[in-house]
């Protein structure tokens, strides 16, 4: 089975000390798994591995447990945002104007899924609902930068452009 | 006092006490109300919904097994036409994301979502739409398939409750709702100790042991290979129910007629090497504790247990006797002691061996497991429920088969290597001996009652030739887990301690038959198939271990003594910590 994220786990002294802090006070309060995964995603941006285990271990838990709450709520997400973040828009209007051919492209183009990162933590893929520009179908946004009016062989020139930067 | 309700099931008039579910106030009045997630005393979830009844002045049906009869003059309809109407549709609704292959399951006609789907004749075609699909996860010992999982939890309730290791659990939610392990790794990745206890309790064919049966078959039918099939203490009393037997009949003259009609070169009986365990760690224990060793010395027999300790209390692998298991000593005995007899290569000896366990089949591959050639001690690990598939297969009549003996040379076994099978019987039988040998008179009383029955820990003290020993037995790694908790935190005063990883020890290990939840719900199957060993103990004349004919000329001819040079070169191992 391929891994849930590909991006090598780095954290700040100051990230593991807060984590170390908010496992502390939760360690014995019950149903503390919630709280604590939350508070964990604040500081790292996305949970993970190492963060879950450490949190299982310290709420006496199994990492079981802690990666199936992780896992029962959409608001967690298991992996980073990339420098560069592609959002394609999968609402109705894109939709029919064929955004489903664009993520099926850029998938392919950067060889992860929707909602992963790459190893090197430059680009990640993420599903929107309607933005809003509906004249412009089908829409990706890249960070802040608006792409209108594609078609899949804009896909990797987009690409491009910031993976070569 | 307890308070007594009058009721009313289907519009007849009972009493029961207050508190009492549905479920149960049912089954006392000799109504059957179906179930697929609840099992008693380990999930009651209200999750899976077929148990569902009405109850008058409740809007809603209500979950049989989890709701709790309180009030006077409660009235309960179990088998109105909406209560049918209603569990056919949740049966359906299961039916369409279910990989429906009943013609080849293994759990065909065992499984208890066919036969309910089958009893309420549901149309699994009747809600098309998606399925979802997965890929099965393989192990050296089980097999998860989730296309066949109706997500009952029961796999996940005895992996957390009674084995305490918690390995899986659901993930995701929704219609993605799935059970597995942290990070979708496999069990092969996670700290699973390979107990098989969650396939035995799973309603369907969602989890398997890994079916080696093919493997045998093709070693029988090779003229170059020598093949030996020896059989566990606990075998015998649980395969019988494979072929409609009661539950906690011995049936071992069969199975002994039935190996023999299958092929095998010689059948054997690993009760045999219990006998001999009983000598190599019986030597031990004494030696650690006249000797100053490491106490307490716990036992080795059960590679569940094994794999527990070695992933989770890896600093006390120095208190596990050096003993393989009585698996291991088999394969070692038959490749040395028994091919030297006959002339033959052990390169060229195939040994089978048929036991109650799953992660017997991890086992054979561990390390330390082979001889000095690196010949492995055993090469194919059968369940009783593969045994039992074989047995069917190869179109043995069991039940009209006359009774036979075990071939001679490793055949024979005292009733104290047959209470292995049982826990608390590893301890007794190592009881029998420790005194017996020490105080050089023969046993007052040959009964530990003390260590017997299915508490989840038993604590005794006996007197072996003066000294006063502190022995416990746990069963089940939860209960192991509140022993090693006790030593670890110095609580623990014991010097020998028996540990089974299974729930009731190897009668009902993870490789038995499987009872659905109907008859686990109402029958204790740990003491139902122990009663059959010890009441086979009690009617036997060998029950010593010592005593055995057999294992005497083993050391008179070729081992020499117990714990000698030649024994620990063959008989004993070493573990690994494999913390993760
Ligand atoms: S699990 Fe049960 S219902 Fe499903 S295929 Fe197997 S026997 Fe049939
Ligand atoms: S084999 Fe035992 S430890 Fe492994 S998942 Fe099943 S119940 Fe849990
Ligand atoms: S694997 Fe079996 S026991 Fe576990 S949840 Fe699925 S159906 Fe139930
Ligand atoms: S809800 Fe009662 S058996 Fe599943």
């Amino acid at each position: 089975m391929s891994k849930i994220c590909q991006v090598e786990f780095k954290e700040t002294a100051e990230q593991a000390k807060k984590l170390q802090e908010i496992i502390e006070n939760y360690k014995h309060v019950e149903g503390a798994a919630m709280p604590v995964l939350q508070q964990a995603q604040d500081i790292y941006g996305y949970l993970p591995e190492e963060v879950q285990k450490r949190i299982a271990e310290g709420l006496g838990v199994s990492e079981e447990f802690i990666y199936g709450v992780a896992t029962f709520y959409s608001q967690f997400t298991m992996n980073p945002r990339g420098q560069y973040n592609f959002s394609v828009c999968l609402g109705t209007a894109c939709y029919v104007k064929g955004s489903g051919d664009i993520m099926a492209k850029l998938k392919d183009t950067l060889k992860i899924n929707e909602g992963e990162c790459t190893p090197d933590g430059i680009a990640s893929i993420q599903a929107t609902r309607c933005i809003g520009c509906c004249g412009l179908a089908p829409v990706m946004v890249v960070n802040s930068d608006v792409y209108g009016k594609l078609t899949v062989d804009d896909v990797p020139k987009i690409v491009d452009k910031y993976l070569k930067k | 006092m307890a308070n007594l309700l009058n009721i009313k099931i289907n519009g007849k008039a009972y009493q029961v006490e207050s508190g009492t579910t549905i479920l149960d106030a049912c089954k006392q009045n000799g109504i059957r109300i179906p179930t697929l997630c609840y099992l008693k005393d380990i999930n009651a979830i209200g999750a899976c919904r077929v148990c569902v009844c009405e109850v008058k002045g409740v809007r809603t049906l209500v979950a049989a097994c989890v709701y709790p009869i309180e009030r006077e003059g409660t009235e309960i309809v179990t088998n109105s036409e909406k209560v049918i109407k209603s569990r056919k549709t949740t049966l359906e609704l299961m039916l369409s994301n279910h990989n429906n292959e009943c013609n080849s399951c293994v759990r065909s006609t065992s499984c208890e979502l066919q036969s309910l789907a089958h009893e309420y004749h549901c149309d699994e075609h009747r809600f098309g739409g998606i399925k979802n699909t997965f890929e099965e996860d393989v192990t050296p010992y089980l097999v998860r398939d989730n296309s066949k999982c109706i997500l009952c939890r029961r796999c996940v309730a005895v992996c957390k409750s009674l084995q305490h290791v918690h390995v899986i659990g659901p993930n995701h939610r929704g219609f993605k709702t799935s059970i597995g392990c942290a990070y979708e790794n496999s069990l092969n990745d996670v700290a699973c100790v390979a107990c098989g206890q969650c396939i035995t309790v799973c309603p369907t064919g969602a989890l398997r042991e890994k079916d080696d049966i093919d493997k045998v078959i093709s070693a029988i039918n090779d003229p170059t290979k020598h093949v030996v099939v020896g059989t566990a203490p606990s075998v015998r009393v649980a395969i019988g129910e494979e072929f409609g037997y009661p539950i906690g009949t011995n049936v071992e003259g069969k199975m002994v007629t039935a190996l023999k009609m299958l092929g095998f070169n010689k059948v054997f009986d690993v009760d045999f090497t219990a006998d001999l365990t009983i000598m190599e760690e019986g030597t031990e224990f004494l030696g650690r504790l006249t000797n100053g060793g490491v106490l307490p010395m716990i036992t080795s027999c059960s590679p569940g247990w094994i794999n527990y300790i070695e992933q989770y209390y890896p600093e006390y692998l120095a208190h596990l006797s050096s003993c393989k298991s009585p698996q291991q000593m088999f394969g070692a005995v038959v490749k040395s002691y028994y091919a030297e007899k006959n002339g033959i290569d052990p390169k060229d000896i195939v040994v089978v061996s048929c036991m109650p366990c799953t992660a017997k089949k991890m086992e054979l591959n561990k390390p330390y497991q082979e001889n000095k050639d690196g010949i492995k001690d055993v090469d194919i690990v059968l369940t009783t429920r593969e045994l039992a598939r074989l047995i069917k297969r190869a179109g043995v009549l069991f039940n009209c088969l006359k009774d036979d003996t075990y071939d001679s040379l490793l055949g024979e076994g005292s009733t104290a290597g047959l209470i292995f099978g049982a826990t608390g019987g590893v301890m007794e039988a190592a009881l029998r001996t420790l005194k017996e040998i020490t105080e050089g008179k023969e046993l007052e009383k040959i009964d530990f009652e003390a260590v017997r029955g299915t508490d989840g820990v038993k604590r005794a003290t006996v007197n072996v030739n003066g000294i006063d020993v502190k022995v416990a037995v746990a069963h089940g790694i939860e209960n192991a887990h509140t022993i090693m908790e006790e030593i670890k935190n110095g609580k623990a005063d014991y010097h020998f301690i028996e540990v089974m990883c299974c729930p009731g020890g190897c009668v009902c290990g993870g490789g038995q038959p499987i009872q659905p939840a109907d008859v686990r719900n109402s029958i204790d199957l740990k003491a139902a198939r122990a009663k059959a060993i010890y009441d086979t103990d009690k009617k036997a004349k060998l029950r010593k271990s010592h005593e055995n004919v057999e294992v005497q000329e083993l050391y008179k001819s070729y081992l020499g003594e117990p714990n000698g040079h030649k024994s620990h070169e063959l008989l004993h191992t070493k573990y690994t910590n494999r913390k993760k």
